[in-house]
């Protein structure tokens, strides 16, 4: 277990580390999700006024929760990034020749992505708040919507790490990223789902990221909504996640 | 008639914003059809002097013709009348080595009739054809700096610039573009202006070598004649019998300054140069002393960089730092 | 084998044009994931934002039935943005390699190489065009200008593509590296965002939200394209849209000129 943690930390260290002393890693993480609050709250602000929208703390709000989860979620994508950037260089055979516990690169990485969205997270958080967002949760609300994005962070971080060691090359970039991205737009993003119409009310429905992002702006505007099926949702899809992981991680073993 | 030089450089300088002269005031003249080797570390101003003097580069003074056109005032007619092929062996890796040939022949305005023909002809001389219709980017070193050559020869030029060709290959790619470089000048009178750092690539193929070290050059004549300068060649002799040493030396010190060591060996220097060899034999055959070992040692061209710089030029210089516009 | 004598004259400019945009389509063709990416996700937004925003259709005012149809625009605004990017990193890459130094060995025209590099961005502008005004029209969207309309839009949106592909080879030729235009795109992005991209100027409700977008000129590229979908012939639409990309062609396009100048520095 040790040996587990101490290849668990230094990785995560040096993920975090290289993130912050390399603005060009550094600064898109922050900028595009504080970018999307910006054109989404900004420029789409009249939506709210369509009949039967009715979200309490206002558009603000309202489009803070998906921001919020969208940076969680590519927080968990750039990490798989920079796992094939490690493969493309060289360095992740380094680490997999001397790391004691293999399966603490994994960790080491998505705890890596943790400590970088936490950054983000926090600056996104704050930009909202200048930005004259209204909070109607209390606390342990609060700390409720900071677990979903925890959790989103750590299921899209065990999903970009698994692809990036099954490919092994930096050119997986947008294969990692597609569906995530997919995935956070087939859900209400930009109304809540009652207003959707057509397909894309069938598909979102289903989607797992529904779940989140209704639990999440729920606990915002202090009415929860199924937070446990939300969390559920979220720990079913990091579980099978992991698997996926670690088939990724033993492919990269196999392929030496 | 007084022959009117291929190359012909005085005071050649090129300085940037940051860093010192790159190119410190150089002559040098290379005779049509000749060889001319520039040798030098890494950082030496090889490559600068290549780009000025194929106008990729404007000289910051000084003056220099190539094919009896300045580099300055007549850029077009100088690019015209040379092939390149510069340090990196710049090629599309998505285009086919045909596609290559075609594009330069199409661009070097070869008549249509011309292209197909001309691009056969290169692929066949380089040893391509069966590769032609590959990318690019699936050829090996080798290959790239084959293509290399013949996309710089697609107009027949009259003087080829060639820096640091044969910089990664293995030895039979290397001798073989050796081969076909010597051919190009010696069958068919082109000039060869090459810059290499390999005092064997020098001492091999060029006619006459110029070493250039921190933008200066140091040296300048055949391999011959600069190996000659820093001294004659020298035998070093192992006697069977370590015991026979003294009297090997008493045998040896009537050819030349001699020193002797610890295991019996003796070193002369044979101001005769390499026939005084066949001498040494007949002495040591005639006095009945057996030879474990013989060796020949010559001067090299590393010997001759470090007469005059106080460096050996292998491992010397820093990397060569690509020149930047100003 | 002894060398045939060849003639050698050099090139008109049309035909080194031809020579260098051959070059450039050939690798834009052969190039199919640097084709098809960009080509695929505006579609992909398209499908998503087409149907996830339909509700706006509801606000007062909303200009079009369906917000498919007002969103049409949109992948052909992305699409350009996309080729900017593409064009420019072709160029760099040729600067990087060094293969730029060998075109400039030749008798090739400063002018003939940057239009010329530019072949491939045209090659594709055209099919990215065609392929979003088909899947447009096939998810039942009506180009309201009808046929001549959606020649109009090609036309339209391939100068624009053109216009930002300049833009692009600026960037490359003032800095020779391909990270630096690869840096370009999250602010082509942004100015793509912040604009009446996603809804009508009149309709945005906060104040500098609008401002913004009615200072943009992407906003009159956009609602000149749009025009032609969900209004028919909207003669201040299609002036604005086409002016607009004129200028913004013909600027991008000198300072892409006056950089391969410098660019090229041949004596």
């Amino acid at each position: 277990m040790r040996r587990f943690w101490s290849v668990t930390r230094a990785v995560a260290w040096r993920s975090v580390h290289n993130t912050l002393v390399s603005p060009a890693i550094l600064l898109p993480s922050l900028i595009f999700p504080l970018f999307f609050l910006v054109a989404f709250a900004g420029g789409l602000s009249r939506i709210s006024d369509v009949p039967n929208f009715d979200y309490g703390p206002g558009y603000t709000s309202f489009q803070f929760v998906f921001v919020f989860l969208q940076s969680a979620a590519f927080g968990g994508v750039f990490t798989g990034f920079a796992v094939a950037r490690d493969f493309d260089s060289g360095f992740a055979r380094r680490l997999m020749l001397s790391a004691p516990r293999r399966s603490g690169i994994i960790a080491g990485y998505a705890l890596g992505a943790l400590g970088r969205w936490v950054v983000t997270g926090t600056v996104v958080t704050i930009a909202a708040v200048i930005a004259g967002m209204n909070v109607d949760g209390n606390g342990v609300q609060l700390v409720g919507l900071v677990g979903l994005g925890l959790m989103m962070n750590f299921a899209a971080a065990l999903w970009a790490c698994g692809l990036a060691m099954f490919l092994r090359t930096e050119q997986a970039g947008a294969l990692i990223q597609m569906p995530v991205f997919v995935a956070m737009f087939l859900a209400p993003v930009y109304v809540p789902l009652p207003l959707l119409t057509g397909w894309i009310h069938d598909v979102a429905r289903y989607n797992p990221v529904t779940k989140a992002l209704e639990a999440g702006r729920g606990l915002l505007a202090g009415s929860p909504v199924e937070v446990g099926v939300a969390f559920l949702a979220l720990a079913v899809a990091a579980s099978v996640l992991t698997v996926f992981a670690r088939g990724g991680l033993r492919s990269a073993e196999r392929a030496g | 008639m007084t022959q009117v030089n291929s190359i012909q450089v005085t005071g050649l300088v090129r300085e940037f914003r940051k860093g010192p002269r790159a190119v410190d005031g150089i002559n040098l003249s290379v005779a049509p059809g000749e060889i001319y080797g520039f040798l030098g570390p890494n950082g030496a101003g090889k490559s600068t002097t290549v780009l000025m003097l194929t106008t990729l580069l404007p000289p910051t003074s000084g003056t220099a013709t190539v094919g009896g056109f300045d580099i300055v005032k007549q850029g077009s007619e100088v690019r015209a009348s040379i092939g390149a092929a510069l340090q990196e062996a710049a090629l599309d890796q998505i285009l086919t080595g045909r596609e290559h040939l075609l594009l330069q022949a199409t661009l070097q305005g070869l008549g249509r009739a011309d292209r197909n023909r001309r691009a056969d002809e290169l692929l066949e001389r380089v040893g391509l054809t069966e590769a032609a219709n590959r990318r690019v980017g699936g050829y090996s070193g080798g290959m790239k700096r084959r293509l290399d050559l013949a996309l710089a020869l697609v107009h027949s030029p009259r003087i080829l610039f060639l820096d640091e060709p044969t910089t990664g290959l293995d030895v039979q790619s290397r001798t073989a573009l050796w081969d076909e470089v010597a051919r190009l000048a010696h069958e068919e009178g082109m000039t060869v202006f090459l810059t290499t750092q390999y005092l064997e690539e020098a001492d091999v193929l060029a006619d006459r070598v110029g070493i250039i070290d921190h933008g200066n050059i140091v040296a300048e004549g055949t391999p011959a004649q600069l190996k000659a300068e820093i001294g004659s060649p020298s035998v070093e002799l192992t006697p069977v019998d370590v015991a026979e040493g003294d009297r090997l030396a008493e045998l040896l010190a009537g050819f030349g300054e001699s020193r002797r060591d610890g295991r019996g060996s003796v070193t002369v220097q044979l101001p005769g140069g390499e026939s005084q060899l066949a001498e040494i034999i007949r002495v040591l055959d005639q006095a009945d002393l057996h030879i474990e070992l013989l060796q020949l040692h010559q001067p090299s061209l590393d010997d001759v960089f470090l007469a005059k710089t106080g460096r050996k030029l292998e491992g010397a210089g820093e990397d060569e730092e690509a020149p930047v516009a100003p | 084998m002894s060398a045939v004598a060849i003639t050698v004259s050099p090139p008109g400019l049309l035909e080194q044009v031809a020579a260098v945009a051959r070059r450039s389509a050939t690798r834009t063709l052969r190039q199919r994931a640097l084709l098809i990416f960009p080509m695929l996700f505006p579609l992909i937004l398209f499908a998503i934002n087409g149907s996830a925003l339909n509700a706006a259709t509801k606000i007062p005012g909303f200009p079009a039935p369906t917000y498919r149809d007002f969103l049409l625009a949109f992948p052909f605004m992305q699409g350009a943005l996309f080729i900017a990017v593409t064009a420019g990193v072709d160029i760099a890459r040729d600067i990087e390699s060094g293969y730029f130094n060998r075109l400039a060995l030749t008798p090739l025209r400063g002018e003939a190489m940057l239009i010329g590099q530019l072949g491939g961005a045209f090659v594709t502008a055209i099919s990215q065009s065609i392929v979003y005004l088909l899947v447009g029209i096939a998810t039942g969207v009506p180009i309201k200008s009808g046929v001549p309309g959606a020649f109009v839009l090609l036309i339209l949106a391939t100068l624009i593509a053109f216009a930002f592909a300049n833009i692009g080879a600026l960037l490359a030729l003032r800095t020779g590296t391909g990270e630096a235009v690869q840096a370009l795109f999250p602010l082509l992005f942004v100015t793509l965002f912040l604009s009446s991209s996603s809804l009508p100027r009149n309709l945005i409700k906060a104040t500098w939200f609008r401002d913004i977008a009615t200072y943009n000129p992407v906003s009159y590229l956009v609602e000149g394209m749009r025009s032609l979908i969900i209004k028919g012939w909207d003669g201040q639409a299609l002036y604005l849209g086409f002016g607009f990309a004129i200028v913004i062609g013909a600027i991008a396009l000198t300072l892409a000129s006056r950089a391969m100048r410098t660019r090229l520095v041949r004596t």
